[in-house]
Order: C-alpha cells, then structure tokens, then sequence
C-alpha cells in the first residue's frame, strides 16, 4: 500500500511538476477557449443547414455529419496533423487540435441543435413572423432560446466531452495539461503528476457533471424510488 | 488543380503499391479493434447494469461510494486514466498487458456511464408499477427483475447505444499504449512507408467498421423512442 502511494501521491513531486502543469493547464484552457466556441457555431451552422430546402445542401451534409461521428477524434487528428503534409499543408498541433476537434464536435452539437430546433412547434415561427419579426430574428429571439432550453443538458454533457478532448491533443505533443503532466511522469518516473492532472481535469469537470447528472435523474413525476 | 497535383495528390493519399503491403497489417488492427471493442461492450454494460441495481437497493454508503466513482469516470478525460493505469501499476508492483489496460479503462468509463443511464431509466418507472407489481406478491427483487428493469432497459437504449458507441470509438487510444488495433497499424505503417496512404486505410476502416454502427444508432433512436404519457 505505502510504495502504492509513493507511487501515486507523492506531494514532493506533484510539488516540484507544479510549474510545467500550471503551464499546462493554461494551454488547456486556450485549446477550450478554441475548440468550444468552434464547435458550438459549427454546430449551429450544421443544424441550421440541415434544414434547407435543397437536397444538394442537406444530403452532402448528413454524410459529412456520420463521417465525423463515425471516426474516432484521435483518428481525425492523426490525419489532419500527419496526413496533412503529404498534402503540402503544415498544420501546427494548436491548428490540427482545432481543425480535427471542429470537425468532430461541430458534428455532434449539430445533431443536438438540430434536435433542439425540431422540437419547437412551426406554429411559434409562424406566429413570430406574423408579428413582423424577420427570418433571422425569429431564429435568434424566438426559436433558438426554446431549441437551446430543451436540449441544454445534452449540450452540457457535450461540452464535457470537448473538454475531456483537448486531452488528445498530447498525442500530437501540444503540450497541454496532460502532456505536461506525462512529460513530468517521464522524468521522474512517478505517476504522481499524472494524478495531479486528473485531479484538475475533475475540478473543472466535475461541477458539470454533477449538474447534468443532476438534469438526468429528475423523475418525470411520481416514482418508488425518486 | 492539374492532372499532375493530383496524381501526387493520390499517390501519397491512395497509393496501390502502398495499399497492397500494408493492408494485412491494418485488417489485423481491424481484428484487435473488434476483439477490444467487443469485450469493452460486454463488461462494462453488464457492470454498469449492476451497479444501477445495486444502487435501487439504497444501502447508503454504497449508494454514496457508486456515485462518486461514477462521477469521477464521467469527468476525466479516458487518456488520463489510461496512462495512470498504464505507467502507475508497474512501478506500484503490478504489470498488466496494454490490451487489459485498454480494456479496464473503457470498461470502467462505459459501466459508469451506464450505471446513469440505467439509473435514470430505473427512476422513470412510476411509483404505481411497483405498488402494483408488490402487491400480486412479488418480492422486491422480483418487481425489479420483472417489472421494472424490462421498462427501465427499454427507455435506457437510446442514449446507451449513442455512448455505447463513443466509447468503442475510444479504442483508438490503445495506439498510446502500444496496443495493435487500427489507429497504431497505420501510424507504425505510415511512418515505415512515409506515405500517408496507412492512415487513409486505417480512417476507411474505422468507417466501414462505424457507419452501420452510427446509423444503427440513429434507427434504434427512433425505433425505441418511448412516449411517456
């Protein structure tokens, strides 16, 4: 038990990787800052796409979506940061993170968005614009508040799993929380730094989850074990 | 863009001669992946199931211990928890093969993720199914064997097949740990033929492995969709 602890909890070196983790945790917090707000507009666009009248818009579109949905996100950046120059582009590894991470996350909060703008009646699109309200501030004003609201506890637990994510981006050596703290584990041959990173990741997360899992569990009305 | 571009365009992306040496080494990665993939989905759902029946026993400090570790599954990231088994239990004194590796983690990550699902499909059962079933004389464990899970399983389909098959995705990582699936076949064969075609091979693989999966997911959505009242 003591050489598991000395393995895992040693404060000394959780002490001395702390530098390169809080730098670490900034390059965290930047890929977040990055990939979140992407995906959520891609999303967005995505969803809203997939209403077009055109068949040539919303066909093309949904292949895309399963494709992205169907490959693993580490898949997708391998490809964009080492299959990518084949192509004469060089991407960065902050560059490669965002492109693959757009692509995978814009993906999935566009099928969340679209299921939260078909849940809303036409008769409330019908009624906005009847009062004079144009197409764009229909959508900003009256639809998207309703469509956000009914699918905001998906939207969380997505934005979790962007968050969980950024962690990839060690594999292409951007050096974010988790490649710090790995690098730290390499060099003293400690799984304590690793711990550390794990228990910043669920400082950050865990409210989050908690709140969702909050949002899942409330019964829809009287139950034995509510 | 010229013929030319795109012959060199195709000849570093979907080269024949590349294709033909290296396939048997990314259909072996198909194997490991669906060997992983498949062992992932039986443990952790069957744990995750036991977890949420174990939890509508409401032994408190149990209850308090699943929701915790659940919880602390959900939020890490998998890669995290890969590496600390992965690094951490050697020097701590126990050696574990990376596939095991591989498959604990994501058992572990799909069993806490299912315990919720479970659980809230549990908790939709109305109050009335219980009394009803409790008084035709059935036990506790009776009502939940019979009554209850067969309606709680049923609402948890939908989301359970949606991250069911996010976290069968996340084999991929094995490629950190040495693991031979897919993603490290091609990444090794890439770098042996500095041509990009393994990874085209190995992204098609996860496509004709995933596309049914994902449109599967998409009919079950449908098909199971539960008009509570």
């Amino acid at each position: 038990m003591s050489a598991f602890a000395a393995q895992f909890l040693d404060l000394s070196i959780m002490w001395q990787a702390a530098p390169l983790i809080r730098r670490g945790l900034g390059t965290t917090l930047l890929l977040c800052a990055i990939v979140i707000p992407l995906g959520l507009a891609g999303g967005l666009g995505v969803a809203l796409l997939s209403l077009a009248p055109s068949r040539l818009v919303r066909w093309p579109l949904a292949v895309a979506v399963d494709v992205f949905r169907a490959v693993p996100p580490l898949v997708l950046l391998i490809f964009v940061y080492a299959g990518l120059p084949f192509a004469g582009l060089r991407p960065s590894p902050i560059e490669a993170v965002a492109i693959a991470f757009f692509l995978n996350t814009s993906s999935y909060y566009g099928e969340i968005f679209r299921a939260g703008l078909g849940s809303i009646g036409r008769g409330q699109s019908e009624a906005a614009r009847s009062t004079g309200l144009t197409g764009a501030q229909t959508l900003a004003y009256v639809v998207l508040p309703q469509a956000v609201r009914n699918v905001l506890p998906d939207l969380m637990s997505n934005t979790v799993e962007a968050v969980k994510l950024t962690s990839l981006g060690s594999v292409v050596a951007l050096p974010e929380l988790l490649y710090s703290a790995d690098m730290a584990r390499s060099l003293t041959y400690n799984a304590s730094p690793l711990i550390l990173a794990g228990a910043i990741y669920l400082a950050i997360l865990w409210p989050l989850v908690r709140l969702i899992s909050r949002f899942e569990n409330r019964p829809a009305g009287d139950t034995a074990l509510g | 863009m010229g013929p030319t571009a795109l012959d060199r365009f195709a000849d570093a992306f979907l080269n024949p001669v590349v294709t033909a040496r290296y396939l048997p080494a990314i259909l072996k990665g198909v194997v490991v992946t669906i060997e992983v993939a498949a062992a992932v989905i039986v443990t952790g759902l069957a744990l995750g199931l036991a977890l949420a029946v174990l939890r509508s026993f409401r032994i408190r400090p149990l209850n308090v211990a699943i929701v915790v570790a659940v919880d602390i599954l959900r939020a890490l990231p998998p890669l995290v928890l890969i590496l600390i088994v992965y690094f951490g239990l050697p020097n701590a004194g126990l050696t574990i093969p990376s596939f095991a590796v591989l498959w604990l983690v994501l058992s572990l990550v799909l069993a806490a993720f299912a315990e919720e699902i479970f659980w809230a499909g549990i908790l939709s059962v109305r109050a009335g199914q219980w009394e009803a079933a409790r008084s035709t004389g059935l036990g506790f464990g009776g009502t939940l064997a019979y009554v209850v899970l067969p309606q709680a399983i049923r609402i948890a389909v939908p989301p359970l097949t949606n991250r069911t098959i996010a976290i069968t995705k996340n084999t991929a990582l094995g490629s950190v740990i040495g693991v031979g699936e897919i993603l490290n076949q091609a990444t090794t064969a890439q770098s042996f033929s500095g041509n990009a075609t393994p990874l085209t091979l190995g992204a098609l693989a996860y496509l004709v492995l995933f596309i049914p999966v994902v449109a599967l997911g998409r009919w079950i959505e449908h098909r199971f969709r539960w008009n509570r009242a």
